[in-house]
């Protein structure tokens, strides 16, 4: 509870500075009265806020889950294909039915992130038990090869440079009101996950533990692919790639409360946003008035923390 | 002679060797043995500076091992440490030849070529010589690896456990090659052995360490006594005599 | 070290890849050769592709093996450890010290004489801790180097966009490989460059195969383990600051000349490893651009090519078992 309140305390603040920082300067006080600034906010700034918060919250809670899942600490959706595997689907949608309806377009994402996931859990299941450090490496590589595809496909059809938003660094800046709201979907996966985090948590354990436990391994691993697809679908296309929430924060806070998932997932999901947040706030102001990618911050910050985890933790701990 | 005198070594605050004097005689066998992590493979390591010496000073005939060139170091001691993997792919015969490098540096002549095939005949490697490293059993490994030491011919052998994965006829023969090596061409080998009873019958020098610290030192008879083993191993054990030499028994 | 059965093999082996290459290169060089007109203008712009594509594949090669040597593992690669990343870091950060007007002032070869020698001195200190002592937990390692590829990846673009977020494209090209922009202006000083290098690394060569067994034979045998480790280093850096410099960071490339050489050449010996992977890179590429820039027309798609296929046999190597 305690964790819980201190991300909200540092969560709430840096969403009221996210309110009030944006190249246009309205007065804060006058948002009810003045239309302009009325406009601003509900349009731009309200939106944004919420595009970040949800963005990192579900992001961290689906690195949690991908944790559980692969049974390894040092994953998360951009470094498992995942990510990847999205823009694929939605270059291939894009490409065979142009016009198709949004909805279309973000299933096929989805489905096309879940395939690449599970070719991904395919493989790391043929490594060698021990090999704990390998499992992000394959992802890694992985990752690079279907990105390799993705390119050359976008290459081929004149459609490079919509690849480019979806794999280059993510930003918030283009988020306005009616250009966000996929991500509520995200959210609303990441709150699934919530009511079947003891699932996960004994998925964790090993698959004979959760059969010995009365579960079915495949059936919670789909659940957890869905969860981890969907929310990097809706992200990778809303906003593109976002580096290292899904993976520093589930590891920070399993270090600081353990692997309850019931109890820590709130955790996770309020550091996630706060994370998220703190990271595009440095990217809006250190060269004010233009703003510098979210992704880029992360993958700064993000790298940074990630090589603190790896050297502080013993070589061998796994999920 | 080697001689060691207040070496202590410590690695991440844990003190794996204290305050260690001693001095091994040349051309005789020496064994170290002692319980698990008592620091013997630290100390053969510290000898054969594959781990850099943080205090205290060790001396090889008269050559600091700080100070000597590790080029010229390697002409007078060869040290065997446990095995690692190689990742170069080598069949045993170009293994076997990496020991006459310190010799030549690159530029083999004909003398280097027939050290290697004696190392080979010495251990009955000649039928696998052209067999990869990755394709022969450990034991065979570890005998191409005590052939590439033994091709390096020098006065001090450092061996590093080197009965891992040898079975006991073969335990047995390197036993005594290397007994039978010391009496007749008088170089001097230092083994850390793991197995009490192969020191019992081979050894000229026992040292026995305890701790990070030597408990005993000196002839077999000396230090392989019921109440020196029993508190080394805190075990209680049995001394008998097997053909003039003492045997360890501990088997309930 | 006289080895004539297999030596033999190896003559043959790198007397064909030296056919093949010379074989791709005049093909290269004639291949569609109008009769007339411009013929002398078309060879020069031949020549300088051909040159600096053998050079960045000699020397991408080279480095691969070189470093695989060093890091004792056989997937590990100076591109996959973020060397390249690195190197473009490098160039921001000079940008960023002098203004884009001030590098521009600076002199090509003196430019790139200077960014060498800063990548050689940060890649002995960074990656000579990481792997100084031959990298016990090899995962860990191979895992800090891609987290710190991607962190130097992400500092550049980080730098680029405080340096000027309007032109922050310009900066940013450089991140992007393409052999068909090669700076024939920087082509001497790498060609010069890689040839010292290249002559460094054979005056190793025997040295290296001591190396190649391992920290502990190699000091039981009186190799000086950590200088010669360091200027092997030195040497990759050399190596892989030339190719990114000429075409920009390829990361999968030398991965995969590596896993081919030590296919091919059934040896340990670096005088032999060597030349054979300088050899495969460069009839790798010649052949590579010459497919897809003259019969396929395509000529920007080879990077992603061989990144693909890098990759691929990452992965092969990885569930083969023989990535540890």
């Amino acid at each position: 509870m305690r964790l819980i309140g201190a991300g909200l305390l540092l969560l709430l603040p840096l969403m009221a500075v996210s309110l009030g920082v944006g190249a246009a300067r309205i007065d804060l006080g006058a948002v009810l009265t003045d239309p302009w600034a009325t406009l601003v906010m509900t349009e731009s700034r309200l939106p944004r806020t919420l595009a970040v918060v949800l963005t990192g919250a579900a992001l961290a809670v689906a690195g949690v889950v991908l944790q559980a899942l692969v049974r390894n600490r040092f994953v998360g959706p951009e470094t498992t294909g995942t990510a990847e595997s999205a823009a694929l689907g939605l270059l291939a949608i894009t490409i065979l039915a142009p016009t198709a309806p949004i909805w279309i377009k973000m299933g096929a994402a989805a489905i096309s992130a879940m395939a690449g996931t599970a070719i991904f859990i395919w493989i790391i299941r043929r490594l060698p038990p021990r090999e704990v450090m390998l499992v992000p490496v394959a992802g890694i590589v992985l990752s690079g090869v279907i990105s390799a595809v993705v390119t050359f496909v976008g290459w081929q059809t004149d459609m490079l440079q919509y690849v480019g938003t979806w794999l280059m660094t993510g930003e918030f800046s283009g988020v306005i009101a009616g250009r966000y709201e996929l991500l509520w979907i995200a959210a609303a996966a990441a709150v699934l996950a919530w009511f079947a985090a003891d699932r996960f948590a004994i998925l964790g354990l090993g698959d004979s533990v959760a059969t010995g436990l009365g579960l079915s391994p495949k059936a919670v691993l789909r659940m957890g692919l869905a969860v981890v697809s969907v929310v990097t679908a809706m992200t990778i296309t809303t906003v593109g790639m976002i580096p290292f929430v899904g993976l520093v924060v589930p590891n920070i806070v399993a270090r600081l409360m353990g692997d309850d998932l019931r109890a820590s997932l709130p955790v996770v999901a309020i550091w996630g946003a706060a994370l998220l947040m703190a990271c595009d706030l440095i990217g809006r102001l250190v060269i004010f008035p233009y703003e510098i990618p979210v992704g880029t911050v992360l993958g700064v910050l993000g790298a940074g923390i990630f090589l603190w985890l790896l050297y502080r933790r013993p070589a061998r701990a796994t999920a | 002679m080697i001689e060691i005198s207040g070496v202590n070594y410590s690695i991440g605050g844990a003190q794996i060797l204290r305050d260690i004097s001693a001095s091994l005689p040349k051309g005789k066998l020496t064994a170290l043995i002692g319980p698990n992590g008592a620091g013997k493979s630290t100390l053969l390591r510290l000898i054969g500076r594959l781990e850099p010496l943080q205090s205290g000073r060790i001396s090889l005939d008269g050559m600091d091992i700080r100070q000597t060139p590790t080029e010229a170091l390697a002409l007078k001691m060869a040290i065997l440490g446990q095995q690692t993997h190689i990742v170069s792919r080598l069949r045993l015969r170009e293994l076997v030849r990496f020991g006459r490098w310190p010799h030549h540096r690159g530029r083999p002549c004909a003398c280097d070529h027939t050290a290697v095939e004696e190392a080979l005949d010495a251990f009955e490697l000649q039928p696998l010589a052209t067999r990869f490293l990755d394709e022969v059993s450990g034991g065979q490994a570890q005998r191409a690896h005590l052939a590439m030491t033994f091709a390096q011919c020098t006065d001090w052998l450092l061996l590093d456990e080197p009965l891992n994965n040898l079975d006991m006829a073969h335990s047995r023969a390197l036993m005594a090659r290397l007994a039978e090596m010391v009496a007749g061409t008088g170089k001097s080998v230092v083994t850390v052995v793991h197995e009490v009873n192969y020191a019992a019958a081979w050894a000229d020098h026992i040292v026995a360490l305890k701790d990070g610290a030597i408990m005993a030192q000196g002839a077999p008879d000396e230090v392989l006594t019921e109440a020196c083993l029993s508190a080394l191993y805190d075990t209680p054990v049995t001394i008998a005599n097997h053909n003039g030499r003492p045997l360890v028994l501990h088997h309930a | 070290m006289q080895l004539p059965e297999i030596s033999r093999q190896n003559l043959i082996l790198l007397t064909g890849l030296t056919l093949l290459l010379a074989a791709f290169s005049a093909l290269w060089m004639l291949q569609g050769l109008p009769p007339e007109g411009n013929r002398s203008f078309i060879l020069k712009l031949r020549w300088t592709k051909l040159a600096g594509l053998i050079v960045v594949g000699a020397a991408t090669g080279i480095a691969t093996v070189l470093f695989q040597t060093v890091a004792g593992n056989r997937v590990l690669t100076p591109s996959i450890m973020g060397f390249d990343s690195l190197y473009v870091l490098l160039q921001t950060s000079l940008v960023m010290m002098l203004g884009i007007a001030g590098v521009a002032a600076l002199p090509v070869g003196e430019k790139f004489l200077l960014e060498v020698g800063v990548m050689t001195l940060l890649a002995c200190i960074l990656f000579g801790t990481l792997l100084g002592r031959g990298a016990r937990d090899i995962p860990r390692t191979i895992l800090t180097g891609v987290i710190l590829g991607i962190l130097f990846r992400s500092l550049n673009s980080f730098l680029g966009r405080v340096i000027d977020p309007i032109e922050f494209a310009v900066v940013q090209q450089n991140s992007m490989a393409s052999f068909s922009r090669i700076d024939a202006n920087l082509l001497p000083y790498g060609l010069g460059l890689a040839l010292l290098a290249m002559v460094g690394a054979m005056l190793l060569a025997s040295r290296l195969d001591v190396l190649g067994l391992g920290r502990e034979v190699a000091v039981s045998l009186g190799l000086r383990h950590e200088r010669v480790v360091i200027l092997t280093l030195a040497l990759v850096a050399v190596l892989v600051a030339i190719p990114t410099a000429l075409v920009g960071p390829i990361t999968f490339f030398g991965l995969l000349v590596a896993g081919m050489t030590h296919g091919l050449a059934q040896t340990a010996r670096h005088a032999i490893l060597l030349p054979a992977a300088g050899l495969i890179a460069a009839t790798m590429l010649v052949a590579g651009q010459l497919l897809f820039e003259r019969v396929m027309g395509q000529a920007a798609f080879l990077s992603v090519i061989i990144e693909f296929a890098g990759g691929l046999f990452f992965m092969y190597l990885l569930l083969k078992g023989r990535i540890r």
